[in-house]
C-alpha cells in the first residue's frame, strides 16, 4: 500500500508539473487590452458598477456616498438620462475587505458586464484591482482615494483619480501649519498604506522639522489608544490626523480619555462634521457615556476640495440640496453624501461629452480632454499625461454651532515640489454645465 | 466492488472523479460562476483542515484565518520576489509555511485545552495580520501586497482566466483531501480520535498525547496555509483585511454548520459560506430592500440558518443527511413491524 501511494504521489506531482510549466510571476507573452466593445451599453441603457463599504470598518459615514451617488443618477435619469440613455447604478459592498473588492468587481465585470467602473472606494481596496481593470480594459474613472497610484497613465491609461492626492493634500497643510503654527510639535497619525506615505510628502516639504512623531493605524484594529498615547508622550501640540471618519471619531474620543487635548488638523476623508458628529456621539454611547459631538468638535481643522453642504449660499450646495430634498430627504444632507452627488455628476459630464456614438474609449477620451468642469472648488488636473483629480483644497474651523468656517482660501499646486498657489478662476455654475432639460 | 480496494485508491478515485465533474461543471457556467466554484475549493480546504483539528482531535482553533494570512502572503511574496518559481511550487510552499506556523502554535497549544486553547489561537488570528504594520516595506502595511499570477500555459489561452483557475485551486483541494482522508481513515485518524475522547485512556494506550496534538496542529495549519495560498493565487493580492477574526469565526461556523465528524461536512460548509451571501444579495435585490437591512442581511441570515441546522441537526447536514440516508437504506424496524 505504502507503494502504491507513493506511486501515485509521484504521478500526481508529475501531472502538476505539467500542468504548470511557466513560472507564477512571469510576464505571459501575450496579453493587454480587450477590443474596442461597449459592454454595458445599450441603445437605451449604460451600467455601471462600483465597490463600497457598506458594511465594516470604514462603513460608518462612507456607506452613504452611493446614496448620494444614487439620487444624482435618479435625478439625471429622471431628465431622459444623458444622451437618451438611463444610468443603470451597480453598488457592491465589499466590507473595505480588499478580498471581497476583488470578488465583487470580477463580479461587476464578468457577470453584471458593467461599462465602467465609478468611484470604486478605498486605497487598500481598490489597490488590488488595478491590474485587472487594466487587463480587461475596463475604464476606472474617479476612484474614490487621493493615493497618488491612480495617476500612472503610462501602467494604468483606463484609471482616473478624483480627489485632491494627498500629497497635494499634505502640501496645503503643511503650508497652513508652518505659517499659523510656527515652532509647535507636530504628530502624525495615519492609516498605515499610502495615505500615510503620500501625505507625509507632502507635509515633509513644509514642516519635516516640527514632526515630533509619526504613528499609523491599521482599519481592521479600533483601538488607537497606544497611537495617541505615544503622540502624547512626543509632546505633538498640532495632531495632523489623515484618517478616515472612523478613526477621526475615535482619535477625539481616545484623546479626550486620555486627557490630551491637541489642535487637530484632518485631511479631508475625514473632516465631514455631520458625519463626525454622529459618529462620536455613537461610538461614545457604545462604550456606554453621553458626550456633544458639536463640542468635541469646535476648532477641529480640516481641508476640502468641495462645496461645504452647510455653505447654503453656494449655488452647487443649493442645486444639490434640491435633488437630495426630492428623492433621499430622510438621509441627512452632508459632505460625505454631497461627496457621492458631485463624483456621480461627474460622470454624468464625461458621459454626456463622450458622446451618443458610446465606446469606452470615447469615455477615456472625454476623461483626459482637459475640458472637465466640475461642481468642486479647484480644478480637476485631467489631461492626457495627467490622471490626477482635484488639484488643491481649503482650509476651514469647524464652529461651535456647527458650522464650518473659512481660515484660507483655496490654493492649488502640484505632486511634486511646486509651489501652492491661491486659486483664484471662477467656478462654473450649475446652470452653465447642466446635464437635464435640454 | 470498490469496497475491495485499499482506502487510500478509493480516495484517490473519488478525487479524480470529483475533478471530473468539476471540470465539466465549469464547462456549464460561466467565467464569473467558475470564480465562485473555485472560491469553494479553497474554502473547503481551509475548513476540511480545521476538521481534522477541531472535529477529529477535539482542539478548537479560533484562529485558523491566521494560517491563510500566512499561506496568502507566501504566495504574495513568492510570486514577487521569485517570478520564476512555477505556481504549484507556490503553493506547496504556502502549505509548508502554515503547516511550520502551526507546529509552533501546535507545540504551545499542546498544553492547554478547551476556553484556553480558543483563546490562544483568537490572539493569533488578531495579532499576526499586525505583522503587515511593522514591515510595511516588505509588507506593504495596511495596503497589502497585490500581483498578477500568470500560471495559464500558452497553449490554453482560449480557456477563459477563471475557469483555468478553478482547476488548478481544485486539482490542488482535491490532492489535499486525498491525503487528509487518507490520514483520517488510518491510523493517525484512529490515535486523534482516542485523544479526542480519553486523554488519560489514550495516553495508557501507549499513544504521545502531546506529540498527535501537534500533529493534528501541523496538519491542519497546513491546509490553512494552502487556502490563504490558493486565495491568493486567485485574486492575485494579500492584504490583512482580508484576514480578520471574523474570517477564522467563520470558518468555524462553516465546519459546525456542515458537520463536525467529517470531511464531507467541509464540502457543505464553504458551500453555505459562499453561496448563502450571494443568495441572501439577491433575495435582497429580488425586494429590493433598503441598504441598511440589506447590507447587513447575509450575516444575519447565515446566523440563522446556522442556529435551524444546528437545532434540526446536531451533527450538522452532514450528519442530516446520513441520518435520512440510513433511513432510506435501512427502514427502522419498529417501522417495518407496524406495516
Amino acid at each position: 500500500m505504502r507503494n502504491k501511494r507513493s506511486a501515485v504521489a509521484v504521478a500526481l506531482a508529475t501531472a502538476l508539473v505539467i500542468s504548470g510549466c511557466g513560472g507564477a510571476g512571469e510576464t505571459p507573452a501575450d496579453g493587454g487590452q480587450k477590443g474596442e466593445a461597449a459592454p454595458g451599453v445599450t441603445d437605451t441603457e449604460v451600467v455601471i458598477g462600483t465597490h463600497q463599504p457598506l458594511t465594516g470598518p470604514a462603513a460608518p459615514g462612507y456607506s452613504k456616498i452611493s446614496v448620494g451617488a444614487r439620487a444624482v443618477y435618479d435625478h439625471l435619469n429622471d431628465g431622459g438620462g444623458i444622451n437618451g440613455r438611463k444610468i443603470t447604478y451597480k453598488v457592491e459592498d465589499d466590507g473595505y475587505n480588499p478580498t471581497r473588492t476583488v470578488e465583487v468587481v470580477k463580479k461587476l465585470v464578468l457577470q453584471d458586464k458593467v461599462f465602467a467602473i465609478v468611484g470604486g472606494l478605498g486605497t487598500p481596496t481598490h489597490s488590488k484591482v488595478l491590474d485587472y481593470l487594466t487587463a480587461e480594459g475596463v475604464p476606472d474613472l474617479l476612484v474614490s482615494s487621493g493615493a497618488l497610484m491612480w495617476n500612472s497613465p503610462d501602467k494604468h491609461p483606463n484609471t482616473f483619480g478624483y480627489q485632491v492626492d494627498y500629497t497635494r493634500e499634505g502640501k496645503v497643510q503643511g503650508q497652513y501649519i508652518k505659517e499659523k503654527f510656527a515652532g509647535k510639535k507636530v504628530g502624525l497619525l495615519v492609516q498605515g498604506d499610502d495615505v500615510g506615505a503620500d501625505t507625509q510628502k507632502g507635509l515633509d516639504q513644509f514642516i519635516k522639522p516640527q514632526i515630533v512623531a509619526r504613528k499609523t493605524y491599521d482599519p481592521a484594529n479600533t483601538d488607537v489608544t497606544p497611537q495617541l498615547s505615544a503622540l502624547k508622550a512626543a509632546g505633538a501640540e498640532v495632531l495632523v490626523c489623515e484618517c478616515i471618519p472612523a478613526f477621526t471619531a475615535l482619535t477625539i474620543l481616545t484623546s479626550l480619555k486620555l486627557g490630551y487635548r491637541p489642535q487637530l488638523v484632518v485631511s479631508s476623508i475625514g473632516a465631514d462634521p455631520a458625519t463626525l458628529t454622529g459618529l462620536v456621539e455613537q461610538f461614545a454611547k457604545q462604550g456606554g457615556s453621553e458626550v456633544s459631538g458639536g463640542a468635541l468638535l469646535t476648532g477641529v481643522i480640516g481641508t476640502r476640495y468641495l462645496p461645504s453642504s452647510r455653505a447654503a449660499d453656494d449655488p452647487w450646495t443649493k442645486y444639490f440640496r434640491g435633488i437630495h430634498d426630492k428623492y433621499i430627504p430622510k438621509e441627512p444632507f452632508t459632505d460625505t453624501l454631497l461627496y457621492g452627488m458631485v463624483q456621480a455628476y461627474t460622470f454624468g459630464q464625461v458621459l454626456k461629452a463622450a458622446g451618443r456614438d458610446l465606446t469606452r474609449q470615447k469615455l477615456m477620451d472625454a476623461m483626459s480632454s482637459g475640458e472637465l468642469k466640475g461642481p468642486g472648488l479647484t480644478p480637476f488636473a485631467f489631461s492626457k499625461d495627467d490622471h490626477a483629480g482635484y488639484t488643491g483644497a481649503m482650509v476651514f474651523r469647524i464652529a461651535a454651532d456647527g458650522n464650518v468656517e473659512t481660515l484660507q482660501e483655496p490654493r492649488v499646486t502640484d505632486r511634486e515640489t511646486g509651489e501652492v498657489t491661491p486659486y483664484e478662476e471662477k467656478r462654473s455654475t450649475p446652470e452653465e454645465i447642466s446635464l437635464v432639460g435640454q | 466492488m470498490l469496497r475491495r480496494l485499499p482506502p487510500s485508491a478509493t480516495h484517490l478515485l473519488a478525487a479524480l472523479a470529483g475533478l471530473v465533474l468539476l471540470v465539466l461543471l465549469t464547462f456549464l457556467t460561466d467565467p464569473f460562476t467558475n470564480l465562485r466554484i473555485a472560491t469553494v475549493g479553497y474554502y473547503l480546504i481551509a475548513v476540511a483542515g480545521l476538521a481534522l483539528l477541531t472535529g477529529f482531535n477535539g482542539q478548537i482553533s479560533l484562529g485558523h484565518g491566521a494560517f491563510m494570512f500566512i499561506g496568502a502572503y507566501t504566495v504574495a511574496l513568492l510570486v514577487l520576489r521569485v517570478p520564476a518559481l512555477p505556481i504549484w511550487v507556490d503553493l506547496l510552499l504556502a502549505a509548508v509555511a502554515g503547516g511550520l506556523a502551526g507546529l509552533l502554535a501546535g507545540a504551545a497549544a499542546a498544553r492547554l485545552r478547551g476556553p484556553y486553547l480558543a483563546g490562544a489561537t483568537l490572539a493569533l488570528a488578531v495579532g499576526l495580520p499586525a505583522v503587515t504594520q511593522r514591515f510595511p516595506d516588505l509588507l506593504a502595511g495596511s495596503n497589502g501586497l497585490s500581483f498578477t499570477v500568470n500560471s495559464q500555459p500558452a497553449a490554453l489561452s482560449a480557456v477563459p482566466a477563471t475557469r483555468w483557475q478553478a482547476w488548478i485551486v481544485w486539482l490542488a483541494v482535491l490532492l489535499a483531501l486525498v491525503v487528509l482522508a487518507n490520514l483520517a481513515r488510518g491510523r493517525l485518524g484512529r490515535t486523534l480520535r482516542a485523544v479526542r475522547d480519553d486523554e488519560v485512556a489514550a495516553s495508557l494506550a501507549g499513544i504521545h498525547v502531546g506529540r498527535t496534538k501537534i500533529l493534528a496542529f501541523l496538519v491542519s495549519s497546513a491546509c490553512g496555509g494552502l487556502a490563504g495560498g490558493l486565495q491568493a493565487f486567485l485574486l492575485g493580492t494579500a492584504a490583512p483585511g482580508s484576514f480578520t477574526p471574523a474570517l477564522s469565526l467563520s470558518l468555524l461556523a462553516a465546519l459546525v454548520l456542515g458537520g463536525l465528524g467529517s470531511l464531507w461536512g467541509a464540502l457543505w460548509g464553504a458551500i453555505a459560506l459562499v453561496y448563502v451571501q450571494v443568495w441572501t444579495d439577491d433575495l435582497a435585490e429580488l425586494f429590493s430592500l433598503r441598504s441598511n437591512l440589506s447590507d447587513n442581511l447575509p450575516l444575519a441570515l447565515y446566523g440563522v440558518v446556522l442556529i435551524v441546522i444546528v437545532l434540526a441537526f446536531p451533527a450538522g447536514i452532514q450528519g442530516g443527511l446520513h441520518k435520512v440516508w440510513t433511513r432510506v437504506r435501512r427502514p427502522a424496524p419498529s417501522h417495518r413491524g407496524e406495516q
